[in-house]
């Protein structure tokens, strides 16, 4: 079948219960989403399906088609240049970075939604686990990457 | 002022973190008779190549895992290089060129918050021994006096003005015999060391394109998922391959070791579904049977137990504690934890008959290189460990290399072919090497004037190293169950003068693999010691503050970051309405921390956490703003296992598989962090652990002063408490 990956259809071949995650590591050798536990819970498998935030771990492929514009880390920006991404460069939000491509692309839909969030919206819409607790600095991005938008 | 160091060429011995041996190592000023890697630029010495565009290459032992190490140590050698900061990469030498090399790298152990604190000397002298030389061959080709020239950010500057870069001059320098004598900057001269310059390895986490163990591909490849006995010590005992063979993409159903099965298919995905479908049996191991009431009445049992290790002895406890005016005794409990790493272990292995590579992410890749050439059935020097970045580590992946001896029992099952091996979560969770489980029984005797007269501290609970390396124990006694509670020494020492005390330690080590844990026992000491003379303050009817300071006059450097949060946090004023406030203090990793903690709790046991002011003497900040991300992320660690952080067992398996039954600390528990960096010079310690410590203890003494309630077992939550 056909997904819409970062503006380019292509073309995949797996069954119909694989999960989005692993079309986009495997399928496609895209690795920057990453896997942290398959349910849904952590997080690190966030990317955009229509400029939503979803956790790809826990879509599967029948659930999908080629109308559904998906969005990875990889095809944020061509160039680092997403607002979360420079804010992220200036305040080194990053520790082991494993968790950020979900953090990452989980901040930028918030931003997407909420120009300007406020520490409640914040840490309403960033649930993603990160074990080296980057999460003060993950707020603090948040709002330079507001102040950059 | 400079500092002398007086070099011998070879057999310089140091002591190896990981074993406490003491191994023959070369210094790193081997010059033209290194041997260059393959296909690599000649180099200035092991630790700095640099390239003909002036770019510098910084060679790294130790491991990056988020930490920040590989920038600090960059930081380290580039000070006494003189190079210019902005033309800095790095490169991690392999295991395999570190043996050939005899060790010219030193340890590539990372734990025990060491990468720094271990290596800056002989990487500072690396640094300013390739300086030299560099300044050498530009004085040669000049036909100068080398001490006529000067050098700053990598352009050297002969006495009569004339320049020459790094670059040009790399290659002649790399020809040159290494200095005798190296005079490393005196901290007063340091242009690097202390400034809180970016980290080196940040562009590539924010657009995916950094390679993670888990995103290793190669030509051919094909991937394993696995499944291991869940019981300690349980063997296979029988399994149906031909009810899988059939799926889509299976290549191959295989035993692995005595232990294990694995599915091997084109995609791990498939391997994965395929694996859940194969009919397995385990046999019973040392841990079938064992719950968790049978662990806890192992531990009760120590306690009181007449047999103990004594780890600190001062003066006669027992009596003091007998003639005391007043006795205090409590028990405290702290239970298994898991690291639970974002990325869960994994190795990509390739075996031949003649050779045999590892690509995983590892805390220690020479033990990876040892367990590897084990499996491989193959000597060291046919096998080799390419090291990447990992997705945390925490201990998980430092001792035990359990991950690459399964990826290569794999691969040598399927010769020439390169295998991905990926635990799932469920298999991560069930597979850990928790922190072990212990219970301390505190028993205090106060004068008659409120003063400690003497205190005994009864721990009872598992050894790592009887688990993981037996050998490590002395005369049976495990040293490291007693960090932070030390008489002496730079890894953990009270920061008390107590004029009698007795810490012991009974043994009891269920059959459950422990292992070390992000802060190590450090951990529960501080949460069983800071708790407790938090308690002996309250029945003296002392301030916390005050009944401490009178403890520490022999221990300034305790008592200096106690005092920082103290009034960091303005303990001397009255907290804000419905705020609650706790302290504490601890040492270990050569590191002095204090926290202070504000918290507010509810009727129902609803609490949140404000604000946290933790200080951090490391006497030397290499990096100020990354010893500020690892203190705010310790809490996060720390404040983990305090809320949440609980790892049962039933019939020898553990229960928690996943993160929807071991929750962490998200953003929404993560309380305000303001960290004070305060070096206080004249020595370098760890900064990853240490404040780890300092998490627990500050919380739930503010949550007693809160509630009136003590918090003596943790997680909270089996305290009927719950975070806002």
């Amino acid at each position: 079948m056909k997904l819409m990956v970062n503006g380019s259809v292509r073309d995949v071949d797996a069954e119909p219960d694989t999960p989005l995650l692993w079309v986009l590591r495997e399928q496609l050798g895209m690795t920057g989403t990453k896997f942290g536990c398959g349910i849904a819970a952590c997080g690190a498998c966030t990317v955009h399906l229509d400029g939503m935030p979803v956790r790809s771990c826990s879509v599967q492929l029948q659930d999908l088609d080629e109308t559904q514009e998906i969005v990875t880390i990889e095809g944020l920006s061509p160039d680092r240049s997403h607002p979360i991404q420079q804010a992220w460069v200036e305040l080194d939000v990053p520790q082991c970075g494993y968790c950020q491509s979900g953090q990452i692309m989980a901040a930028a839909a918030l931003l997407a939604e909420t120009p300007d969030p406020t520490d409640d919206d914040i840490i309403a819409a960033m649930t993603n686990i990160c074990r080296c607790g980057t999460y003060n600095r993950i707020k603090a991005g948040i709002k330079r990457a507001a102040e950059l938008s | 002022m400079t500092i002398q160091t007086k070099l011998s060429r070879r057999s310089f011995l140091v002591a190896s973190a990981a074993g406490g041996l003491s191994l023959g190592f070369t210094l790193p000023f081997a010059g033209q008779a290194a041997a260059q890697a393959a296909g690599q630029l000649p180099e200035v010495n092991a630790w700095v190549v640099i390239r003909p565009d002036d770019t510098v290459v910084i060679r790294i032992g130790r491991q990056e895992m988020g930490q920040g190490t590989l920038t600090g140590l960059a930081q380290i050698v580039a000070e006494e290089l003189d190079c210019d900061w902005d033309k800095v990469t790095t490169e991690y030498p392999t295991p395999g060129e570190n043996v050939a090399r005899e060790r010219v790298w030193g340890d590539f152990g990372t734990a025990g918050s060491r990468g720094i604190r271990a290596s800056q000397q002989y990487m500072r002298e690396g640094g300013a021994a390739a300086r030299m030389m560099l300044v050498q061959a530009a004085a040669n080709r000049w036909d100068v006096d080398a001490t006529k020239c000067t050098v700053a950010n990598s352009v050297i500057t002969g006495p009569d003005g004339q320049t020459i870069s790094f670059g040009e001059v790399a290659e002649d320098a790399g020809k040159l015999d290494p200095p005798s004598e190296v005079a490393l900057k005196d901290p007063s001269e340091w242009k690097l060391i202390g400034q809180p310059v970016k980290r080196l390895d940040t562009v590539g986490k924010v657009d995916g394109s950094q390679v993670y163990s888990i995103d290793h591909v190669m030509e051919g490849m094909l991937n394993a998922a696995i499944r291991r006995a869940p019981v300690l010590g349980a063997k296979v005992a029988s399994f149906d391959a031909e009810a899988v063979s059939a799926m889509p993409g299976v290549k191959h159903v295989l035993q692995v070791g005595d232990d294990a099965i694995a599915v091997v298919a084109d995609t791990w995905w498939r391997a994965k579904t395929a694996l859940e479908a194969v009919p397995v049996e385990w046999t019973d191991g040392e841990g079938t049977g064992f719950d968790m009431p049978r662990i806890y009445a192992m531990l009760e049992d120590g306690l009181t137990a007449e047999e103990a290790f004594v780890g600190n002895q001062q003066g006669d406890a027992k009596a003091a504690i007998e003639g005391a005016a007043q006795v205090v005794e409590a028990t405290y409990h702290v239970p298994y934890q898991h690291h639970a790493t974002m990325e869960p272990m994994n190795a990509t292995a390739i075996w031949t008959p003649e050779r045999c590579e590892v690509w995983t992410a590892t805390q220690n890749a020479e033990a990876a290189l040892a367990a590897a050439s084990t499996a491989a059935d193959l000597p060291i020097e046919a096998c080799d460990i390419h090291r990447i970045n990992l997705g945390g580590g925490f201990g998980r992946r430092a001792t035990m290399q359990d991950f690459v001896t399964q990826a290569v029992l794999i691969a040598k099952q399927i010769p020439g072919t390169p295998i991905k091996m990926i635990w799932s979560r469920e298999e991560d969770m069930l597979h850990g090497t928790l922190h072990p489980i212990t219970m301390c029984k505190m028993t205090g005797g106060l004068d008659a004037e409120g003063n400690l007269a003497g205190l005994h501290m009864r721990i009872s609970g598992q050894s790592i190293l009887a688990g993981v390396r037996p050998e490590g124990l002395r005369e049976g006694m495990d040293p490291i169950m007693f960090q932070g509670l030390n008489h002496d020494g730079d890894e953990g020492r009270l920061g008390y003068t107590i004029p009698n005390l007795l810490v012991d330690h009974a043994m009891r080590n269920p059959p459950v693999m422990p292992g070390f844990w992000r802060g190590v026992c450090n951990n529960q000491n501080a949460f069983y010691l800071e708790s407790f003379i938090d308690e002996l303050a309250h029945a003296a009817g002392r301030d916390p503050l005050e009944f401490r300071r009178a403890l520490m006059a022999d221990h300034p450097k305790h008592l200096a970051v106690l005092n920082a949060v103290a009034d960091g946090i303005g303990w001397d004023t009255p907290a804000p309405e419905g705020m609650y406030r706790g302290l504490c203090q601890h040492m270990g990793y050569g590191s002095y921390v204090a926290a202070a903690a504000e918290v507010s709790v509810d009727d129902n046991g609803r609490f949140k956490i404000h604000r946290i002011v933790a200080a951090t003497d490391c006497g030397t900040a290499v990096n100020p703003q990354q010893i500020a991300a690892q203190i705010e992320g310790s809490f996060s660690f720390g404040l983990s296992a305090s809320i949440y952080g609980e790892i049962t067992i039933t019939d020898g398996k553990v229960n928690e598989e996943n993160f929807d039954t071991y929750p962490v600390v998200t953003m929404h528990e993560m309380p305000a962090v303001e960290s004070i960096v305060m070096p206080s010079g004249g020595f370098w310690g760890g900064v990853g652990e240490p404040t780890i410590f300092a998490a627990t203890p500050a919380v739930v003494n503010a949550i007693f002063a809160a509630t009136g309630k003590r918090i003596r077992n943790l997680p909270l939550s089996n305290n009927g408490m719950s975070h806002v």
